[in-house]
């Protein structure tokens, strides 16, 4: 990730050159093989619709070097018609005062009713669509490798209790229990999963959408932390900076068992041949199996100059949402589509299940959004959340009361 | 005819070519450079948050980057890198300039080779100290592999440590280059006042304490300079070889400026941040202009 930012130069030259209004130009970093042929598809329905495709897309660092670049498109004066943006990050922009109002496509194609409330505010701003859901990834799962668990007499953990007394079997057997990547965003992956699953959703709702003082330092906080921190010796000491999919891959090459991290990892195992259900399993982290935590991209649409552009713009909110659309990135992508009523059965099991999963705890009230991925809170407080998380992690000397005291201070940056 | 007026036109054109050719680049530093330095200062006391906008807030920012303790810890790994790199990074090179000054044969080849590691980008160096670094893939793997298992060094690993990776990293990069200098000063140095002090009796290492590097005062404030602001502004290093981690043990104030400004939306803080390491430069440099330019005003 770091050596991508050396793309950045390379991006805020190619900003430089100016896009014709009367074509649709998306900002977005699907630029891998699954993701890339998503795209191409998208393409191809707009072209239908008699637009020309621009693609603007920006590779790296985790959509931060098309960040860097889409400022500088907006502060000249010159947005895309859609950049990839996604969750408070859309109320952000729409407080910049450059986002697009897409209702009337909203209303025409029933938006309210195919989202889940939980969605659908997300995506509008002061209470109109300024954005389009293109996926959802389930965060709170746990990847598991089988033949490893047979090898230590051990069986898929569905409790928190159970998650250990798996990790203490496999250690006996002389298995490394879980791939861990030390970087703070998995960090905070991992830290979002256990949280749950110690506090349940009302105290994953205070503590991370409404960043409640006295949920933060809570017991039930402490608690949530001396968890997450009883992690550590199950995993390498190598595993600092270490990428997700590399983690990834030890499960899949049998050299750890489990590993927390939202449904892209599947990607990951089917590239290697892998099948779901025999080569490995996908459970939902321990004690999180009635929750959701969700990772939604979104399309934001941007203020344009003139109403060809913007019919150009209100055919590509249409198309992203179409069932078309939505079936075929999907499967490529490895998450599920977001509108309701979709025809799963071309799905593996693992994303029926999250697809089953996201409209019962939708109707419940257990979906939530992944604060580790930017779904929750305004990305200062998110990076001062990261912080005090990575800190706790990596330093042995810190106790979870001193942790949650900078929870505390991370919730009211701003 | 043209010899008439060869001297007027010859005069005219000595007078404003400097001046012409200098233009455009000076146009450039002005508005690039300078400009954009107070625009940055100005946006350091906005509330601009993803992007810059014009609502002042005085010192608001400013309290934010202080109370923050992040910022801290790349404030203070600033110095521990600064110092020891600057400070490793001379010893090594003034040493390896000495030895090599002692009319050695294959000196060509061996200045070449110390010389060879500022060729690269600190992104090559990064990577390719993280991978020799990292426990499980170099040099402790390697000890490992011969036998000694317990031999440990994990400081890429360890957030206690992990600055001091950097350290090592910078030296292996720029003391050659330290170096090259150092060795050119030397060669500038008169033989005449060595073979004297050889006649009086002055062992070698005493010839070159008391003699030849007070004598090198100049090659060694130059050195300074060009080593104190790599340190000050050093982002491309840490990115590639610790990414600022474990956690932000091994954040340094360029990093943290950029992450405050183009990943975290807290573009005033960002800011604030870059104003610090200005003024942080400035502390150094406008003293040591100030000494140069007298000096040579006197002179």
């Amino acid at each position: 990730m770091q050596a991508l930012r050396i793309t950045l130069c390379a991006a805020t030259m190619a900003v430089a050159f100016a896009a014709n209004a009367a074509e649709v130009e998306v900002l977005h970093w699907w630029t891998s093989g699954g993701e890339a042929k998503a795209a191409a598809e998208l393409k191809k329905m707009l072209e239908a619709k008699g637009h020309k495709w621009k693609d603007f897309a920006v590779a790296g660092g985790a959509g931060e070097n098309a960040m860097t670049a889409l400022k500088t498109r907006v502060v000249s004066g010159n947005p895309p018609t859609a950049a990839q943006i996604k969750g408070p990050a859309i109320q952000e922009w729409g407080e910049e005062g450059v986002l697009a109002s897409i209702d009337d496509v909203a209303k025409k194609e029933n938006w309210d009713k195919l989202l889940p409330p939980v969605v659908s505010n997300v995506m509008k701003y002061k209470g109109s669509y300024v954005a389009v859901p293109v996926n959802v990834h389930r965060v709170n799962w746990l990847w598991v490798n089988p033949e490893l668990l047979k090898k230590a007499n051990a069986k898929a953990p569905t409790t928190i209790d159970e998650f250990f007394a798996t990790a203490e079997a496999l250690k006996k057997a002389g298995i490394q229990a879980v791939a861990y990547g030390g970087q703070p965003w998995q960090d905070a992956t991992v830290f979002e999963a256990i949280a749950l699953g110690v506090g349940g959703p009302d105290f994953y709702k205070k503590a991370f959408i409404q960043l409640d003082a006295n949920a933060l330092k809570s017991p039930t906080m402490v608690k949530s932390l001396e968890t997450y921190k009883r992690i550590k010796p199950y995993t390498d000491k190598n595993s600092a900076g270490r990428e997700w999919n590399l983690a990834t891959a030890m499960v899949i090459n049998g050299k750890a068992a489990m590993q927390f991290m939202g449904d892209w990892a599947k990607g990951e195992f089917l590239a290697a041949g892998k099948v779901p259900g025999k080569d490995f399993l996908c459970v939902p982290a321990p004690g999180t199996a009635n929750d959701y935590t969700f990772n939604i991209d979104s399309f934001a649409m941007f203020k344009l100059p003139n109403k060809d552009a913007e019919k150009g713009e209100k055919d590509f909110a249409s198309a992203v949402m179409s069932t078309q659309f939505q079936e075929v990135f999907n499967l490529n992508k490895g998450s599920i589509p977001v509108r309701a009523g979709m025809d799963m059965s071309k799905f593996d099991s693992c994303g029926q299940q999250s697809a089953k999963d996201f409209q019962t705890t939708s109707k419940k009230g257990t979906l939530l959004p992944s604060f580790a991925h930017g779904m929750a809170m305004h990305s200062a407080t998110q990076g001062a959340y990261y912080d005090a998380i990575s800190q706790f992690w990596n330093d042995d000397k810190m106790t979870a009361k001193q942790a949650a005291d900078k929870l505390v201070a991370a919730a009211k940056v701003q | 005819m043209t010899q008439f007026n060869g001297p007027a036109q010859y005069g005219f054109a000595e007078r404003w070519l400097p001046r012409l050719v200098l233009a455009p680049s000076f146009l450039l530093t002005l508005v690039f450079v300078y400009g954009f330095i107070a625009w940055n200062g100005y946006l350091s006391f906005t509330a601009s948050r993803l992007l810059p906008n014009y609502e002042w807030v005085g010192l608001a920012q400013y309290e934010t980057l202080f109370a923050n303790e992040r910022a801290w810890v790349a404030v203070k790994n600033l110095f521990i890198f600064g110092g020891l790199f600057i400070g490793g990074g001379m010893a090594m090179g003034i040493l390896l300039a000495v030895f090599l000054d002692q009319k050695i044969r294959g000196e060509g080849v061996l200045r070449t080779l110390y010389l060879y590691p500022m060729a690269l980008s600190f992104i090559v160096t990064g990577t390719a100290w993280k991978w020799m670094l990292n426990p499980g893939l170099g040099l402790e793997k390697l000890v490992h592999d011969w036998g000694f298992t317990s031999f440990t060094f994990d400081w890429l690993v360890n957030p206690d440590m992990s600055i001091y990776t950097v350290v090592i990293a910078g030296i292996w990069q720029s003391s050659g280059f330290v170096m090259a200098l150092f060795l050119a000063g030397l060669r500038g140095i008169d033989d005449s006042i060595i073979k004297a002090a050889q006649i009086d009796g002055a062992s070698l290492p005493r010839i070159y304490w008391r003699i030849v590097l007070p004598a090198l005062r100049p090659v060694f404030f130059s050195t300074l300079m060009i080593l104190a602001h790599i340190a000050i502004k050093s982002f491309d290093l840490v990115m590639a070889l610790t990414g600022g981690g474990p956690g932000f043990s091994s954040d340094v104030p360029a990093t943290f400026m950029y992450a405050s400004a183009f990943t975290r939306g807290q573009m005033g803080v960002g800011a604030a941040s870059a104003m610090m390491m200005l003024a942080t430069v400035a502390a150094i440099v406008v003293p040591y202009l100030y000494s140069e330019l007298r000096g040579s005003r006197n002179a």
